[in-house]
């Protein structure tokens, strides 16, 4: 290895090289293969054209609720956990003497928030009879169907991700601490108020963070498979059936790898041009310090 | 928001003694603001954290107390949950479970610190033909859904004989195919001065003993934000276990709680809750021990991308 030629640096990447060839680009490409093959696992895979993608789109119930519900959840849970989580981080960005204690408070949660423990939890707190259920009578109101009934059921679900609110915090507040303070004595003097400071110093400052935040946590919500898996298993209904719980299904259950590749491939379209939309509008407003980017 | 500018300091002297209108008025509205975030803070932060304080008192409830008070302390408390769900309805204890967790977590974890302190250093310090795709490439992984891959990855494990063992769940990571470390080590190396380990070259040092000598002693903080990181996960993952491992005698827990929620559900509900706690025990510790390098991670890897 030693010597400075310039291929050194080359043996230092070369485990991600082969990690990368091997479990990424290959299997990356190997799906979209598969997703115009009928592939059962026993007998090798078959070509058929565009056969699966026509079946997705002209005669499949399930595949239409599930994208759906899909849709509605990602468009629920990352705008309400975002909305949450810049608003914490507002609050708590400020000369309090608790602040730690406060982020840890808030940041266990996110820690803890994918294992099956807590969806186990989720299950028992809001059960007809559980926790939730009992504070809402308690206070006076009447008990909700939290799982049993379809209009409720995926809102528990993002109940449960906006609930790890904590690390999307974490980079706000920090974002946040690093707003030069000065900018806002000075319009302070010149006798703007707080929510016009917030609007027109603060949030155009953090829009990078926002932009992160957003792209992060939009991928994540279109994979959301731990929580309605264990929790609701997919119903009632279907309700919760999102995207990956189908192709899950459709792989390892029906073990019809051709057409669970092509679901795949949907949703991957659909994280796709997303993101594409999201870098394209983000000319327009993520907003970068000159030198300050690294 | 800190809307207000610093009051000035009263000093006692001078025409000054008195405060103005203006200052009673700014300080009472700050003093104002400050209790009210105060309020907010700790009433969100109570809804937050009840749940977890809920779980811990249930699991010493009888199951009959479980659903009839939203209280915290158990009226008898009793550790029959643990006992009895420790045994489990399958021929193994939960001890069997946490060590086939310790089983993947170890190599999982080791061969991620190491891989991408070699792919970091790699990145951050040397020119080399091709760096520049293969950069972006890292950047693009860091956005690749998972699920587009995770077909084809099964049937490449089905056909090297890896299905039902631990290999699948640790080798990608070990050859830095978590993008988000490799991410957030090249940030951390990025930021660090190379005076130290040019001085090193200059005394005759090779690349090699550079980064074990001189670099990796100053990476330390990201690299254990790292192995946190991957342990939190790896005790959190479910779907990867639940596709590549079918005998029980090798389920981590992940796994297991579940396999305990099919089985005992209809009766036994203090159990799966007294075990659930047992699955966040590790982590809950781990983080109460080591947090700052949690927040210090977290703020390295999204802030500065």
């Amino acid at each position: 290895m030693g010597g400075d030629s310039r291929y050194v640096g080359l043996w230092y990447v070369a485990p991600y090289v082969i990690g990368l060839a091997l479990f990424i680009a290959f299997p990356f490409i190997a799906s979209f293969y598969l997703s115009f093959t009928d592939y059962d696992l026993l007998s090798r895979p078959e070509y058929i054209g565009l056969d699966n993608y026509k079946k997705l789109f002209t005669r499949d119930r399930t595949f239409d609720k599930s994208l759906k519900v899909t849709l509605i959840y990602v468009f629920t849970t990352v705008p309400l956990k975002l909305v949450f989580a810049l608003f914490i981080a507002v609050v708590l960005n400020y000369r309090l003497k608790a602040i730690n204690l406060f982020r840890t408070a808030y940041y266990v949660p996110s820690i803890l928030g994918g294992s099956v423990a807590i969806a186990v939890l989720w299950r028992y707190i809001f059960a007809d009879t559980g926790l939730v259920n009992m504070a809402i009578i308690a206070l006076g109101g009447e008990g909700i169907n939290w799982f049993g009934d379809p209009e409720n059921a995926l809102f528990t679900i993002t109940l449960l991700r906006c609930w790890q609110f904590g690390s999307a915090m974490v980079i706000f507040l920090a974002a946040l601490q690093s707003v030069d303070k000065s900018l806002y004595e000075a319009a302070a003097i010149d006798g703007a108020g707080p929510w016009q400071i917030f609007r027109s110093i603060t949030l155009p400052l953090i829009t990078p963070v926002i932009f992160f935040n957003l792209i992060m946590q939009t991928v994540q919500a279109f994979q959301e498979f731990n929580g309605p898996y264990i929790i609701t298993q997919g119903g009632p209904l279907k309700s919760t059936y999102l995207l990956p719980l189908y192709i899950y299904d459709e792989a390892f259950k029906s073990f019809d790898m051709g057409y669970a590749s092509a679901i795949a491939w949907v949703l991957f379209a659909i994280i796709m041009v997303l993101t594409l939309i999201a870098f394209w509008s983000s000319k327009k407003w993520v907003y970068y310090a000159g030198d300050k980017r690294s | 928001m800190a809307a207000f500018p610093d009051l000035p300091k009263h000093s006692g002297s001078g025409e000054r003694d008195a405060p103005t209108q203006l200052e009673i008025k700014l300080r009472r509205k700050a003093r104002f603001n400050a209790a009210l975030r105060y309020t907010l803070l700790t009433v969100v932060g109570l809804i937050m954290v009840y749940p977890l304080v809920w779980l811990i008192g249930a699991s010493f409830k009888t199951n009959a107390e479980m659903f009839s008070s939203p209280g915290f302390w158990p009226k008898n408390p009793t550790i029959q949950g643990y006992i009895d769900g420790w045994q489990t309805s399958t021929p193994y204890t939960f001890g069997r479970f946490f060590l086939n967790s310790l089983w993947i977590i170890i190599p999982k974890t080791i061969g991620t610190a190491v891989s991408c302190t070699l792919v970091a250093y790699g990145f951050a310090r040397f020119e080399f033909p091709g760096k520049k795709i293969l950069f972006a490439s890292v950047i693009a992984t860091l956005l690749l859904p998972n699920v587009v891959t995770r077909i084809p990855q099964y049937l490449l494990f089905r056909d090297l004989g890896w299905l039902n063992t631990f290999l699948p769940l640790w080798v990608p990571s070990a050859l830095a195919g978590d993008a988000f470390f490799v991410f957030m080590v090249i940030q951390f190396l990025r930021a660090i001065p190379r005076d130290m380990e040019e001085a090193a070259r200059v005394d005759g040092a090779n690349t090699l003993q550079t980064l074990v000598f001189i670099v990796v002693p100053m990476l330390m903080p990201a690299l254990i934000s790292v192995c946190l990181f991957q342990f939190m996960w790896t005790m959190n993952d479910f779907l990867g276990p639940l596709i590549y491992l079918s005998s029980v005698d090798k389920y981590p827990v992940s796994l297991a709680l579940k396999l305990s929620i099919d089985t005992t559900e209809a009766f036994a509900w203090n159990q799966i809750l007294a075990m659930s706690v047992l699955a966040l025990a590790p982590s809950l510790a781990v983080f109460f021990l080591a947090q700052k390098y949690f927040i210090e991670g977290i703020s390295t890897g999204g802030v500065k991308g």
